[in-house]
């Protein structure tokens, strides 16, 4: 994934504004693009042209629907482990080898691992901190969400 | 709620995206033998259930100048937190605010809000407006940049429940 800044020209006010509309949401319809191009004053190819554009510069990570693990009766959870420096390529492989690891970052701290567990069944979050335990034989910290504090924060490319 | 099996082969179809062409959802009826008003019907649900929270773009912060995000993490007394909480998630900087247990004794912060900056002075400065704005709520606190994406898939199914 790209993690530099794109140049300042990389994107024009039409790709802005296809970036901002699209934070909120798609439509369901025969045909979504030229529905969102016909907000935009744009044609339906051009607004297929420039997502592609988008993803293949890295602009955007993902374009699709997201899921809801608890909707679905599932649970995500927030994971932390403290991974000695010489393993820790060797512990991104175990952890990561698991469908359910959905993110995974490096951070500077003691605990330098933090990952995202997100399981179709809310159990399954306990089992596979036991396992990823059993596997790298290093504590996975649990920090399952107690409340939710959210108001809509988008980005404004 | 729940899902059934053609709902789980169009969810894992699209985990990565939706084609890009003028019928998208024509086009993933096509892999799956399923008819455009089937596949459209079962999306529309599936939102209305909430098990797919939005059909959107997820932008690449980086990518967008945003090359400084941080997680802030803050100990509070677990009796203010509710009253905290809403007051730090509406900061229009903070994309991500979660009240979460502690873990004693490697990490004493129960509430963790995500900052987005362009830079780490950016983001510096916004977490201490946040500490301004918790006062004496803020028994100690910390901030974790990511250093590196290690994965970045989203939520995936496996092929049965």
């Amino acid at each position: 994934m790209r993690r530099e800044p794109l140049p300042k020209d990389a994107l024009d006010e039409a790709d802005r504004a296809l970036i901002n509309t699209l934070q909120d949401g798609f439509p369901v319809s025969a045909a979504p693009f030229a529905e969102v191009g016909a907000a935009l004053a744009l044609s339906e190819d051009d607004v297929i042209a420039r997502l592609a554009r988008l993803r293949d510069i890295g602009a955007i990570t993902r374009f699709g629907p997201f899921l809801d693990a608890a909707a679905m009766g599932g649970a995500f959870c927030l994971c932390a482990m403290a991974v000695p420096e010489e393993r820790f390529d060797e512990v991104v492989t175990l952890v990561n080898a698991h469908i359910e690891v959905a993110h995974n970052y490096e951070r500077k701290h003691a605990l330098n691992m933090w990952f995202v567990m997100a399981c179709e069944r809310p159990e399954q979050i306990k089992e596979i901190g036991a396992q990823i335990e059993g596997e790298t034989g290093l504590k996975v910290h649990l920090f399952p969400k107690l409340e939710e504090f959210f108001i809509g924060f988008r980005v404004q490319a | 709620m729940s899902i059934d099996s053609i709902d789980r082969k169009i969810i894992s179809a699209t985990a990565s995206g939706l084609p890009l062409t003028p019928h998208p959802y024509r086009e993933v009826g096509n892999w799956l033998n399923l008819t455009e008003e089937d596949v459209m019907a079962r999306f529309t649900r599936l939102q209305e259930e909430g098990i797919i929270r939005r059909i959107a773009l997820a932008p690449n912060h980086y990518a967008l100048g945003m090359v400084a995000n941080g997680m802030s993490v803050w100990d509070v007394p677990d009796d203010r937190a509710s009253e905290i909480g809403p007051q730090i998630g509406a900061l229009h900087f903070v994309s991500h605010c979660y009240l979460r247990p502690r873990s004693l004794p490697e990490w004493p912060y129960n509430l963790f809000a995500m900052i987005h900056g362009e830079t780490r002075d950016a983001v510096e400065g916004l977490r201490a407006e946040i500490a301004g704005l918790l006062g004496n709520d803020c028994r100690a606190s910390d901030i974790l940049y990511s250093t590196r994406i290690l994965k970045k898939t989203g939520m995936r199914l496996t092929e049965r429940a």
